[in-house]
């Protein structure tokens, strides 16, 4: 589903990404773990398209499409997410209205017809339901006024509504106390599915023990420096990054 | 209707031998002004003679006033002697169904289907085409319950006392240059007269549009709210698409008298000229409204997203104890647009309140400016304002100011002033871009969701109109 080989990005003139490679398959759950700096929002952030950030070498394919060359806009349409690690606000802007101009937007882009207000209102109550979401939510404008906590779980919500085939989470756990990382954890696992990955981007191993990943990946420097299954991650978090970078003769890749 | 126009033709000989020509599609008045010009189009709209006297006391008055240039605006000098200062269809019908099918195309086209509007969305429109009042609906329905709505030459003829009570009341002919040039040659307008205790039970509107070139348009507007009576009454303007520069003077006066309510809205769509700032209208308004009994209430909204150069201080006279006046803005400009706008609230009752809700969004080259007057008057005991006044930038060539003005001459007045000014952030639009919103719409749902504030005060259906009008108008603002 997803092809990167050999990423180099840089920001401002500075290098981030130094030749990453990574390959997700539908079904999967990738975990992409890495000290501060290494780049894991980086790279959340090429894959989505953000303004401000220059691929200077390698490749990315979505389904065999180049996934650089496509707007941002177009990537969404195309069945990519990103959860944000800081969600914006826009006041004014009602949650309903929003989440159906998007919806609407990226069923347009596939060819598909567009829902109406009252198909749209069935269906996002219908989500706010089964997500446990406050209903009041749909009434308010877009992460105004929202706690830490409920930007994130709003993230998810619309990762529900929208139904993307590739999960991007930039840090999702940060700043969220246990009750409401098992929430946003209840909201992905509930997500799984064969025709589903993710690529969930994580400080810290706790998340993964809500959400069990097929497959670890280290980050460091700008590229991935070891990959293994969910039991890296406890290792890591047993020994420090630093026991990563002793195993890792410098300059080599994954 | 040959017959009418020869009575104009008749009439106006009497007074004015020579100096208007009539062709096919419009009676005109030639280009100029002096004392003659001012009798010809009083004559031509059968005027009593103290009208014609007031009209010619404010051009005396004019004549010693220079054109105002405190605004941060620039413009090319205006020759008022190259402007006709009356035209008008040739046919005035008398109902709606002698009103020509062309014409009602027209504002089909700008969206005004009178027919639709009178009967569906029950709103009255008095639809004024150039200088003339063409038609006017839902009269009757207001006949019944004692309101007066119709074209001010018409009330000049048949509710002359009331016009003649009211009139210049709240905007004295020599209040300022362009409302006394508008007191001397005001062609056309609405007149509207809520009675005592009356709820008008229908939203009033009046389209105005400018359409013969090099024609200045004059209205003048009155509306008189007497004890306990409520009012919404919405005006909506277009121009359309013409290489020089028209002169727009309008006058507004309202008077709320005692629990009194009236709430005026405005969606301005004037043609701005093109994107490289040619052509469009010079917008030079006049609008005030005095709270003139106690616990009266008035509310100006304001939708400006046209107008080569808009000039325009809606205000609020609180005169009767406790009364109540807000002013909500959204004044929009692009490529060379300019704007100066904003309100005066002067408090002189006791007990008065007023709230200021200004947002201002600049794209392209334009200049947009709040200027408000917050006047706390000596007797003003407990005085309160709010002004809330916020700009948002699209690009970085255009340019948003903000002037707040504040005298207060009572101590127990309370007076507040908040103002932001922000960028769209790229944040903001990456995030509606990453769920799958393209750019434009990204652009103007932001903008919209900053002008909800203001929209919720518009009648419904002329908010949905609002927002498209934003829509239509930042076109290509990103890029």
């Amino acid at each position: 589903m997803l092809k990167i080989e050999n990423l180099h990005a840089r920001i401002a003139g500075t290098e981030i990404l130094k030749g990453l490679s990574l390959e997700v398959n539908a079904g999967e759950v990738h975990a992409l773990m890495g000290p501060n700096g290494a780049g894991k929002s980086t790279l959340g952030n090429v894959l989505s398209g953000r303004p401000g950030y220059e691929v200077t070498e390698g490749t990315v394919t979505f389904d065999g499409a180049n996934l650089l060359g496509m707007e941002p806009e177009e990537r969404a349409a195309a069945g990519m997410f990103l959860a944000f690690q800081y969600p914006v606000e826009i006041p004014g802007v009602n949650n309903t209205y929003f989440l159906r101009a998007a919806l609407n937007a990226q069923r347009k882009a596939r060819g598909e017809d567009e829902l109406d207000s009252m198909q749209f209102l069935k269906l996002v109550r219908g989500k706010v339901k089964e997500m446990g979401m406050p209903a009041e939510l749909l009434n308010r404008a877009v992460n105004e006024g929202f706690s830490g906590g409920e930007k994130k779980r709003n993230e998810v919500f619309q990762m529900a509504l929208l139904q993307p085939r590739l999960a991007i989470l930039d840090e999702t756990d940060s700043g969220l106390d246990i009750d409401a990382l098992k929430q946003v954890a209840d909201g992905v696992n509930a997500l799984r599915s064969p025709e589903r990955a993710f690529l969930v981007i994580t400080h810290y191993q706790r998340l993964l023990d809500y959400i069990v990943p097929d497959f670890v990946h280290v980050l460091d420097g700008g590229r991935i420096v070891e990959s293994g299954e969910a039991r890296l991650a406890l290792e890591l978090e047993a020994h420090g990054y630093a026991w990563v970078r002793d195993r890792t003769p410098a300059g080599a890749g994954a | 209707m040959a017959t009418q126009s020869s009575e104009v033709q008749a009439a106006l000989s009497r007074r004015y031998e020579a100096g208007f020509v009539t062709d096919i599609e419009s009676l005109s008045l030639p280009p100029g002004l002096d004392e003659d010009t001012i009798r010809a189009l009083s004559a031509i709209k059968e005027e009593p003679e103290w009208m014609t006297e007031w009209r010619l006391s404010a051009y005396r008055h004019w004549l010693t006033m220079r054109q105002p240039d405190w605004a941060h605006v620039r413009l090319a000098p205006i020759d008022f002697q190259a402007i006709s200062y009356y035209s008008a269809p040739k046919n005035k019908p008398k109902s709606l169904d002698e009103v020509d099918p062309k014409l009602l195309e027209t504002y089909e086209k700008l969206g005004v289907p009178l027919h639709e509007r009178a009967k569906l969305a029950g709103v009255a429109v008095d639809a004024v085409f150039d200088s003339v009042s063409v038609a006017t609906t839902a009269r009757e329905q207001l006949a019944k319950v004692g309101v007066i709505f119709c074209s001010m030459s018409e009330a000049i003829r048949e509710h002359g006392e009331l016009v003649r009570q009211y009139l210049g009341s709240v905007v004295p002919q020599g209040d300022n240059f362009f409302a006394a040039l508008n007191s001397a040659v005001f062609s056309d307008g609405s007149f509207v007269f809520i009675p005592k205790g009356v709820r008008c039970p229908m939203e009033l509107s009046t389209y105005f549009r400018i359409n013969a070139g090099h024609t200045g348009q004059f209205e003048r507007t009155l509306i008189i709210a007497e004890e306990d009576a409520v009012v919404s009454y919405l005006e909506g303007c277009t121009a359309p698409m013409r290489d020089d520069n028209q002169l727009h003077a309008a006058v507004v006066e309202l008077v709320a008298l005692e629990r009194a309510s009236i709430k005026y809205s405005t969606v301005q769509n004037w043609y701005p000229g093109d994107e490289n700032g040619k052509g469009g209208i010079y917008n030079f308004v006049t609008k005030r409204g005095e709270c003139r009994g106690d616990d009266s209430r008035i509310t100006w909204t304001q939708v400006e997203t046209g107008s080569a150069i808009t000039w325009k201080y809606p205000s609020c006279v609180l005169r009767g104890d406790r009364s109540v006046g807000e002013f909500h803005s959204v004044a929009l400009t692009h490529h060379y647009q300019q704007a100066d706008t904003g309100t005066k609230m002067i408090h002189v009752g006791r007990d008065t309140k007023s709230k200021i809700v200004a947002k201002g969004i600049s794209a392209g080259r334009s200049q947009n400016s709040y200027r408000g007057l917050v006047k706390v008057e000596k007797g003003a005991v407990n005085a309160r304002n709010h002004t809330r006044c916020d700009s948002i930038l699209i690009g970085k060539k255009c340019g948003s100011h903000t002037y707040p003005y504040v005298e207060v001459k009572n101590p127990t007045a309370i007076v507040e002033h908040e103002a932001t000014t922000s960028k769209i952030s790229d944040d903001q639009l990456f995030y509606c871009r990453s769920r799958g919103i393209g750019e434009e719409d990204a652009v103007s749902m932001i903008v919209d969701g900053f002008c909800k504030q203001v929209f919720r005060e518009l009648p419904m259906e002329f908010a949905v109109e609002a927002k498209k009008l934003l829509e239509v108008s930042l076109e290509g603002a990103i890029g």
